[in-house]
């Protein structure tokens, strides 16, 4: 179980900056549980969106958007909408973002902040993970989260350490993850995105909020008082 | 003047600049950070001083950067993101400051898997180019990150490291440009060996005018003995070796003449590359042979400033 909030409006139309038609996901496993990506809070995004002058070329919530099969077939019914679209916003976890980003070729945007439950991950996670830092860096990166893709978590950019495209930390198994960001971002002909510098990241949001402590996300056995 | 370091002096003049670089001790010995000083003093204009080098924990960067400054030699003291948080960075730079420290080298830093303490967390609370722009903030703004006013100057001339040779190559010169926008005076890069590579890299430095809006010194490592060519070639995270110079090595009965001739050899192929404004000489645990090879270059003396 990941529990997640919504980034506000203002971000979000931010990172949408020049994409005119974009096509919304939701995920009906614990973003709709969060209410921050169900089928009611997608339905509500759209209309903000259309408020501000998008055109919302689509939506869908599917079934667990950290499985990328499953996110791959439940997509197929909507290729046409997605390939007339400038971008996804995705309303989910940042496993359900990064795996959408794996399946299309398409800029993906994150909706939403993964907030720490201390350790907890996503049910169907694949080779994407997320560090629930809750200040999602997903819409600079390509949808590839550079603070568990690098093992030393830079947000601007590689270190000078990789070689042949692979990490000098575990070359055999990891591969460098800013060459992915950087070739990922080459692909949706988005490098501009690397020219940004990004400010340090606050790092208070990646412990668990108190508000989520006493709720039965936080412990099963959390009585309302 | 940003701050009035000798290397600042020497490159606003236009000259060519020697910088240097030492390795603290494994211990707490002020002698050898003098003596090591001493063999490199008259032959440049600016001594790095490493920190944790490849996370082998060593003095600090900044305990021996003021014994330099006791010596008068101009200090680059190195800070890697490893190893500090944003608060112990910001009081580090503040003491530098007290010390008459004024050159500062940004870097990542090694992964803590490849020195002497594997298991240890490392940081990264903030990223390099994060630590260019923070000190950049608290010079000329006279801020800490959090927006609290700092007493006093805080003249650092502010360095930052290049890789022409990691990958993604293209992505190098966007991350160039990026560090300067982030507020890096110089750049010291990464050992050059592979010349045809690195006179690209510069070409696309070029193309883009980032020559003309920070000073490059090109990074050189003389090579003592066959072995560590190819030590380096196969284990050094970010470096680049031509088989040929490794051959090279092999095939002289001197190793050590052969390293010293290959490494004139390239800072006369550098010095022929438009833009370079100066070169950087890394050779830690092998500092006497340094003042051979400027004087080789015909870089001696050093201009006084």
């Amino acid at each position: 179980m990941l529990v997640s909030e919504q980034k506000p409006l203002e971000e979000i139309l931010h990172s949408l900056d020049g994409d005119g038609t974009v096509f919304l996901l939701g995920c009906r496993g614990c973003a709709e549980a969060s209410h921050t990506g169900g089928e009611q809070e997608v339905r509500t995004m759209k209309a903000n969106l259309e408020e501000a002058g998008k055109i919302v070329s689509g939506w869908t919530a599917l079934d667990f958007l950290c499985q990328k099969a499953l996110v791959k077939t439940g997509l197929q019914a909507f290729r046409d909408q997605i390939l007339a679209s400038d971008s996804l916003l995705v309303m989910c976890c940042g496993v359900g973002v990064q795996a959408t980003a794996a399946v299309v070729d398409k800029v993906v945007h994150p909706g939403c902040n993964t907030l720490s439950m201390g350790g907890a991950q996503g049910e169907w996670r694949g080779s994407e993970r997320c560090a629930e830092c809750g200040a999602c860096l997903l819409d600079y990166t390509g949808g590839i989260c550079p603070i568990t893709a690098c093992t030393k978590s830079l947000i601007n950019g590689p270190c000078g350490g990789a070689r042949d495209g692979r990490c000098e930390h575990q070359p055999d198994v990891r591969p460098c993850g800013w060459q992915q960001i950087y070739e990922r971002l080459k692909k949706l002909d988005h490098l501009d995105k690397l020219r940004e510098i990004h400010t340090p990241q606050d790092y208070a949001k990646a412990e668990p909020p108190k508000a989520l402590r006493s709720t039965t996300f936080w412990a099963l056995e959390h009585v309302e008082e | 003047m940003k701050s009035g370091s000798n290397l600042e002096k020497v490159l606003t003049e236009g000259h060519f600049a020697v910088t240097s670089e030492m390795g603290p001790p494994k211990g707490t010995s002020a002698d050898f950070v003098r003596k090591t000083a001493e063999h490199l003093k008259h032959c440049c204009d600016a001594m790095n001083v490493t920190d944790n080098q490849t996370a082998i924990v060593r003095m600090s960067s900044l305990a021996a950067c003021a014994i330099l400054r006791q010596m008068g030699i101009d200090p680059v003291m190195q800070m890697v993101t490893r190893d500090r948080n944003r608060l112990a960075m910001q009081s580090d730079i503040l003491g530098a400051v007290a010390l008459g420290i004024r050159n500062l080298l940004c870097l990542t830093g090694d992964h803590q898997k490849f020195g002497n303490h594997p298991t240890a967390k490392n940081v990264h609370d903030i990223d390099s180019i994060q630590l260019e722009q923070m000190i950049k903030t608290m010079r000329d703004d006279g801020l800490f990150m959090s927006e609290d006013k700092i007493s006093g100057d805080v003249p650092i001339f502010i360095g930052a490291a290049a890789n022409p040779f990691a990958d993604p190559f293209e992505f190098r010169v966007l991350r160039l440009a990026k560090k300067i926008k982030a507020g890096a005076d110089f750049i010291q890069t990464q050992a050059v060996f592979d010349i045809p590579r690195f006179a690209k890299w510069m070409e696309m430095v070029r193309d883009q005018g980032l020559h003309e809006q920070v000073y490059i010194l090109a990074g050189l490592i003389p090579m003592k003995s066959v072995g560590m060519a190819r030590y380096m070639k196969k284990y050094v995270a970010g470096l680049m070796i031509p088989d040929e110079l490794v051959e090279r090595m092999a095939g002289t009965s001197d190793a050590k003449e052969e390293g010293v001739n290959i490494a004139c050899e390239l800072i006369e192929q550098i010095r022929d590359i438009p833009g370079v404004r100066g070169i950087h000489i890394m050779a830690v645990a092998w500092e006497e042979i340094v003042p051979g090879i400027v004087e080789r270059a015909q870089l001696l003396p050093r201009p006084i400033v």
